[in-house]
């Protein structure tokens, strides 16, 4: 099938547990097209599948049934290594939780997309560095993340995220764990990107007035597509 | 992806090092294996080194043949007569039980193509040559032929004995240049033909000097004592010396050199038949019993491979123990890592890059157990070979083979936990709480 959009799911089923007693059909069918350059946001209540979902598009996990084609790429096709290879470059992950690696300082943990994909030394601290002086974070980008504030650490997580500059950026529940004032940040950093650098943008939210900000809001229910709004 | 390698060891290191108390706990085993090892290699390569050299000056193929007591049954111990403690206990030996030259001549002559030399010497003693105010101290030896052309001295002047110095045991002497250094101010060729005095034990003895040898310092003696101090040795014929000792019996032993391609241990067997069936079947105290240097030599080697074989089972058993405490520690950390592990997938971190990851970390943990353990080995060894009078030499196989071991170890007992960590789902790994 023929697609222009940046991200294409046709009719996604998701079954955990599959052909065992306790299999559980989370997504039950959901047909999404998001276009190079849009923001969307997914609300729902919890458990709806909004994160299963979200796990789909950044290829860190394989539908059940359904297509997916992610920038002209048949996901079901792809080998394993593959997919490595276009998470590490198309996509850039923003998690609730930070997930930076605490070992070691905000500086490495912003070079690791690119010592996967095999920057030389040189360029990648470069890079790292340009990428948190834009989230404002190079004066602290020697710390370890246990020595940076919550929202400090979601600036990082997202410099570390741009550091390949990947084409969409998924960002589940990013200020879920955040007071609205550093929520507030993040997702100006958010709008900037995908102003002025015309990045694809998928956020995952709880909060109405933040995902009013966006140019389309999915609301999720059940497994279900409910509704669609575009602003 | 040789800097993702290099990343990867300096990843490990600050992991290590962030919980060094645990990681030297892991290491234990590495390191109690390795230092066994080290130290066991150290301590028998010194062994070997000290004693081969040594060997080489006194000569590996010398048998040394002597009259000992016959063990009675109750009291033998070994069966063979050949070991450290057969020493002739002379004491109450009679007259006849000596070994005489007619034996000697026989046995040369029954086994001329096996024998390189017969050796038979006959110390008269230690004392002081005297001339005026000089004096240089020296040793009288007397020797037979063979037993001079084995010291394979440099004639400076003069000459050695001949047939009839020895048969006529003329009170001729083969001096050291030393000697003549001290007492005729290096004229050697003056020298010759001087008559020097021997004063040893309240006696004076007049010799003339017929040669001067180069005197070679012996290392085994140069390394032990003052080398200014040290007696040179004044050569008499061996029947002129027995004349001084007056010894009328026969030898209480003697030494043979085995000529080259002969067996000096098979040899060993020979020479104790021959003496014993030809002369002393109906000797009920004595017989021949014989040692070669060879035969010392392997009952070392092989009392120090037994050891060695005793300390490789420990240390195969706690490079063992420490392989899987390696591997449990692994298991351990990539549990506790499981987000990170799934960070790094949704990062774009491929399966071989993670299980790369987790093995150069076992290996660095081998590798630095490793380490300690070749340098507590280097110094459990000093030790040991301080206490045994050896000089130490590292093992430098020992090294190479520990490094390698120790990495083979960490890939070896590392593959599973990091494979294991390759393979974790990322969705599964993102969940864990
Ligand atoms: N890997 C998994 N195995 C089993 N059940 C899962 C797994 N991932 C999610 N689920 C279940 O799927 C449902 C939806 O989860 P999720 O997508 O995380 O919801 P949301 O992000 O909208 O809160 C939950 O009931 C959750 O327990
Ligand atoms: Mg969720």
């Amino acid at each position: 099938m023929e697609t222009t959009s940046m991200i294409h799911l046709d009719n996604i089923v998701k079954r955990f547990y599959e052909h065992q007693e306790n299999e559980l059909e989370i997504l039950h069918g959901i047909s999404l097209d998001i276009n190079e350059g849009e923001f969307v946001s997914i609300v729902g209540e919890s458990g709806s599948g909004k994160t299963t979902l979200m796990n789909i598009i950044g290829i860190l996990d394989r539908p059940t049934e359904g297509t997916y084609i992610l920038d002209g790429i048949s996901i079901a096709d792809a080998k394993d290594k593959e997919l490595s290879h276009i998470r590490n470059q198309k996509i850039g992950f923003v998690f609730q939780t930070y997930n930076l690696i605490s070992r070691t300082t905000a500086l490495k943990n912003v070079e690791l997309p690119m010592l996967y994909a095999g920057v030389p030394q040189k360029e990648r601290r470069e890079r790292a560095e340009h990428f948190l002086e834009m989230v404002g974070m190079k004066d602290r980008m020697t710390h370890k993340p246990d020595e940076l504030s919550g929202g400090q650490k979601q600036r990082v997580a997202i410099a570390r995220a741009l550091s390949n500059n990947p084409s969409i950026i998924l960002a589940d529940e990013p200020t879920g764990a955040l007071d609205s004032e550093t929520g507030r940040t993040i997702m100006d950093i958010f709008h900037k990107l995908n102003y002025e650098q015309g990045k694809t943008i998928v956020l995952i939210t709880h909060s109405k007035e933040l995902a009013e900000e966006t140019g389309r809001i999915v609301t999720i229910q059940d497994g279900r597509i409910v509704s669609e709004r575009v602003k | 992806m040789l800097f993702l390698f290099w990343e990867n060891i300096i990843l490990a290191l600050n992991g290590l090092r962030s919980n060094i108390m645990r990681t030297l706990l892991t290491m234990l085993g590495i390191i109690i294996g390795i230092a066994s090892v080290i130290a066991i290699m150290t301590v028998g390569d010194s062994i070997n080194g000290t004693v081969t050299s040594s060997m080489e000056s006194i000569g590996a193929n010398n048998i040394t043949v002597s009259v000992s007591r016959v063990e009675s049954e109750d009291e033998e111990i070994t069966s063979t007569g050949r070991n450290f403690g057969s020493f002739s206990r002379n004491a109450s030996m009679s007259d006849d039980d000596y070994i005489t030259d007619e034996m000697i001549a026989e046995f040369r002559s029954e086994y001329t193509d096996s024998i390189q030399g017969i050796f038979l010497s006959e110390s008269v003693g230690s004392g002081t040559a005297e001339d005026g105010d000089l004096s240089s101290s020296v040793t009288i030896t007397g020797v037979n032929s063979d037993y001079l052309e084995n010291e394979e001295l440099t004639i400076v002047a003069g000459r050695t004995f001949t047939d009839r110095d020895q048969e006529e045991s003329r009170k001729v002497v083969f001096v050291a240049d030393d000697l003549v250094d001290t007492m005729f101010g290096g004229q050697y060729f003056d020298a010759i033909g001087e008559v020097i005095d021997v004063f040893i034990k309240n006696r004076y003895y007049q010799y003339t000097i017929i040669g001067v040898y180069e005197y070679e310092e012996s290392s085994s003696i140069a390394a032990t004592s003052d080398s200014t101090e040290l007696p040179t040795t004044v050569y008499l014929p061996l029947y002129a010396a027995r004349e001084e000792t007056r010894s009328t019996t026969g030898f209480s032993s003697f030494t043979v050199a085995t000529a080259t391609g002969v067996d000096s241990t098979e040899f060993c067997d020979t020479i104790e038949a021959f003496f014993n069936n030809n002369y002393y079947r109906n000797n009920e105290d004595f017989e021949i019993s014989t040692s070669s240097m060879e035969s010392m030599l392997s009952s070392l080697t092989e009392m120090v491979s037994t050891i060695s074989m005793a300390i490789a089972v420990i240390a195969g058993i706690s490079l063992l123990v420490g392989g899987i405490g390696v591997m449990n520690i692994m298991l351990v950390s990539i549990t506790e890592r499981t987000r990170e592990i799934g960070t790094r997938k949704a990062l774009g971190a491929t399966n071989s890059s993670i299980r790369t990851q987790f093995i150069v970390e076992s290996i660095v943990i081998c590798i630095i157990g490793g380490i300690i353990g070749i340098l507590l080995g280097i110094g459990i060894a000093a030790i040991a070979t301080n206490v045994l009078g050896f000089a130490v030499q590292p093992s430098i196989n020992g090294i190479i083979l520990s490094v390698t071991f120790s990495v083979f170890i960490g890939v070896f007992f590392g593959y599973y936990p990091a494979n294991k960590a390759a393979k974790l789902n990322p969705i599964e790994a993102l969940r864990y709480e």
